[in-house]
Formats: C-alpha cells, structure tokens, sequence
C-alpha cells in the first residue's frame, strides 16, 4: 500500500515537471506560434517547390523520352527537328547529371549565398532551389514511366491518326501518372523533410523553429519530439491521400 | 500501273545496323481498292515489318509508298492525316487499359475528327453491335477475353472510317478456340469490300478470303498471284517448301 502511493507521488510529480516544461516550450512567449510558422513555411516550401519540379520535371521527361522514343526515326528524316532535339536532350542530361550530383544544401547555399543574392524574400530562394532540385529527380520519374508503357500503345495511337504530341497527352501521360503515383509520392516525402535543411540559410522552416525553442529554454527533449512528431503526422496524411488517389484511379481497370 | 491502285509500293527497303540487317531489301507491290491481300511467309521474312512502313510505323530506309495518290514517304507529308485512313489491328491487341471499350472507340473520333461525343458513341454502339459486343461498352479491356479484345481493336479502327484496314498477325496471340470468331468479323468486312492487307499465319482464311496471297521470304516478294496459283501451283522451291511445312 505504501509502495503504491510513492509510486502515484513520484508520477504526479513527473507530470507536473512535464508540464512546466510543456509550458515553458510552448506557452511561454507564445513559443507554439513559432512552430506554426515554421510548419506553414515548410508546408509552403514543399508546396511551390512541388509545383516548379513537376512542371520543369515534366518538361525535362518529355525532352528526355522523346528523344530516346524518336532517335532513329527522327535520325532517318533528318533536318532542324533533330538536330535541336539532340541539343536539348544533351542540356536536360547534363542538368540532371550535375543537379543529382550536388547535396541540396550545398545548391541551397549556392542560391542564397552566389545566385539570388539580392533577393530578400528567403522563402522565394529556397522554392527555387528545392523546386529545381525536385525537377531533376521528377523528369527521371517521368521519363521511367513513360518508357514503361508498352510501345504498342504508342502505335495504337499514332495508328488512330494522333500525332505523337496528342498521344502523349491523351494515351500515354494518363498511363504514367498512374504508374508513377507512388514513386512521385516518395519523392514529395524526401521534399517535404529535405526542406529541413533550410534552417541552413537562416529561413524559420519547422525545423529552426524546433531548434530555436531549444536553444532559448536549454530544453532539447520537448520541442525535438514535438518537431518529430508534425512531420510524421504530415507524412502519413500524404501516405493517405495518396493512397485513396490510387485507389480510385485504379478502380477503372478492375 | 492501274488508276484503282489505292496504295502503290516502289522499291521498298528497310536496313538495319547501316545495312547489315536487310528487314526489307526492294519491295514493289500495288494494293487496290476492294482487294484483300493476305500476306504470308516464315518468321523473320520482312512481312511485319512492310505491313508496318505502309503506315509509316516503319520509317523505310529508301523507297516510295503512295496513298491515295500521295508520297507518304515525302519528308513535307503530314502522315497524321493519312494514318487517320488506314486503319490497323495489332497482334496483341493494344487496347487502352484506362479507357473502357466505348473511351477506346471514341477517343479519336471526338479528339481528331471533331465528332460530337454523341454521334461518336452512335456509330460506336452500332459498330459493337455488329460485332456482337454491344452489352460490352461500359467494361474496361481487362474484362474481355482475348478474341473479344481484338474484335474490338477491329472496330476501334473502324471508327475512323479507313479506307484501307492493315492486320499485324491478328490471331496469333489468341487462344484456338478464340480465332474463329475474329476471322469471322474480317470475313464480313471483307465481304463488306474493305480493302485489307493482312498478315497472318491463318492459310485458311487466306484460301478463302484473299483475293490475292504474297509470299514474303528474305524481305522480298518471292512469289505473289491468287490463293489457287499460291497454294495449287506454287513455282518457287522456297514457296514450296514453306507451303510443305505449315499445315493448311
């Protein structure tokens, strides 16, 4: 009996503490508001960087697969068509080799501290450097799925009488969204926690917020389990938004 | 040469490898209107691969192809606009998995020539119903068996309104008792007086249907005339002992 209530002394009394720290983090000069800033922007980061890497990605994939689809054709009729398509090609391949070759903090410092030098918006920075990074892995993406459909779908196609724009659009791209649904989603993931980094160049990302909580209270545990914590609930609702996307799309075949 | 030559071959050739594979090595031929034209010959002999520069899904290497009185083979040729009138089925099918078979058949209708959704899916239904597959519109490719995948590719192509129908080995890829029932829809269209050039393994349906049989072998013709000259009194060594080898 007597163990029992030291026991339930003990834990009231790590609850308490628990609770002045929760309140020395958080509800101290309104700390918790740092951290929604810090979510928003890494939020709005991921967002528009979303939105840059897949339009440029789009446009790097279509490059990249058209050329490897239409060489030989294109080499037989010759003329400018070829010629300015190898350029481009060759553009897109160096720009993937070099943009997956450097560690995204380094390009992200590049761009803060050598490129965007006189812009002030930080936020703006770090949308370009996230979204042209992301493009360069998005357009690998993309080219993979596009050169995964069966070429005989393509010929069904341009045998119809579309010419191969049209059937890109109409035939093959709806084919490759589905197929790439869950690579592109991996890769939104990595974008989402690779924004962590952006603390780097000084931009209140989630991460900063958690680390300048710590760094004014001297307690680590709290807001380091707090920042943990709203990414992984971020992750797993993409997880599911995903996945109901998939599964509706996916219905149309069953 | 006739005036009734819907599609007129000249010295085709198709090389691969800088000319080291000679997929086609000159090939003259003249397709008319109204013909069926069955083309035969052992695996590797060029056959596909003319069947497939007709529509130009074989870039050739040297050689002129007319249709309808125009060069298709001509650098400036917007071959969008005649790929619209010859229509083509391919061995395996290629339907669109996403689309049901009303989306496969009315897709191109409505995005290349403009028709209204509803006249498109008209003309679809009725063609279905031809076919036998009108209760199958709504379903997708991955509900239908393989024969009934092809009929309809047959008349996805015929939603086009060709002018010639081109068939890529349409039955080899079908189960055996599922052959019949595809022939059996070219045989109407032939009857219909489609113009079709069809590759096929099926002696059968070129004894009975062709108008006029071409043995390919080495990418060349070696022997063309009617079923009966073909497989009554074959001339060439080659054709003969093809012919010996295949069951009929």
């Amino acid at each position: 009996m007597e163990s029992f209530k030291m026991l339930f002394l003990e834990l009231k009394e790590l609850f308490f503490e628990l609770k002045d720290v929760f309140i020395l983090c958080f509800i101290d000069d309104n700390r918790w508001e740092w951290l929604v800033e810090g979510f928003v922007n890494s939020i709005l980061i991921t967002v528009l960087a979303i939105v840059i890497g897949l339009f440029f990605g789009i446009v790097l994939a279509a490059i990249r697969s058209s050329y490897d689809k239409n060489e030989e054709s294109l080499k037989l009729r010759g003329g400018a068509g070829y010629i300015l398509l190898k350029i481009l090609n060759g553009v897109a391949k160096v720009y993937i080799t070099v943009i997956r070759g450097i560690p995204v903090v380094v390009q992200l410092m590049i761009w803060y501290f050598v490129i965007l030098v006189t812009q002030d918006n930080d936020i703006v920075v770090a949308v370009v450097a996230f979204g042209f990074n992301s493009a360069a892995y998005v357009a690998e993406i993309f080219r993979g799925g596009i050169m995964s459909i069966d070429n005989g779908q393509f010929e069904a196609g341009r045998s119809l009488g579309f010419n191969y724009v049209q059937t890109m659009i109409y035939i093959v791209i709806p084919q490759t969204i589905k197929a790439t649904l869950p690579t592109l989603l991996n890769e939104i993931i990595a974008l989402l926690k690779e924004t962590s980094v952006a603390g780097y160049v000084g931009i209140m990302d989630l991460t900063k917020a958690g680390d300048l909580i710590r760094g004014r209270t001297f307690e680590a545990f709290m807001p380091l389990i707090a920042v943990a914590i709203i990414y992984l609930i971020t992750v797993v609702v993409l997880t599911k938004v995903f996945s109901i996307i998939e599964r509706r799309l996916r219905k149309s075949e069953r | 040469m006739s005036d009734n030559a819907l599609i007129k071959v000249t010295n085709l050739k198709k090389h691969y490898n800088g000319g080291k594979v000679k997929a086609l090595d000159g090939v003259d031929c003249e397709i008319e209107k109204g013909e069926v034209v069955v083309v035969i010959g052992p695996s590797g002999s060029g056959k596909s691969t003319f069947l497939r520069s007709l529509n130009l899904l074989e870039i050739p290497t040297d050689g002129q192809i007319v249709f309808n009185g125009a060069d298709i083979t001509a650098p400036k040729t917007n071959i969008n606009k005649h790929r619209q009138k010859m229509g083509m089925v391919f061995q395996h099918f290629n339907l669109f998995p996403n689309m049901t078979i009303l989306g496969n058949m009315t897709c191109a209708p409505v995005k290349i020539l403009k028709k209204s959704k509803k006249e498109a899916e008209e003309k679809a239904l009725e063609l279905l119903d031809r076919v036998g597959l009108k209760d199958r519109a709504n379903a997708y490719p991955s509900q239908l068996s393989g024969g009934q995948k092809q009929r309809v590719a047959i008349v996805r192509a015929l939603c086009m309104e060709p002018e010639v129908m081109l068939f890529d080995e349409p039955t080899s890829a079908l189960d055996p008792e599922m052959v019949g029932e595809v022939l059996e829809v070219m045989k109407n269209l032939a009857s219909q007086g489609m113009t079709m050039v069809v590759v096929t393994h099926e002696m059968g349906f070129a004894k009975e249907v062709g108008s006029r049989v071409i043995f390919f072998d080495e990418g060349v013709i070696q022997e063309e005339g009617t079923p009966e000259e073909i497989f009554q009194n074959p001339k060439s060594e080659r054709l003969k002992s093809f012919l010996s080898k295949v069951l009929i």
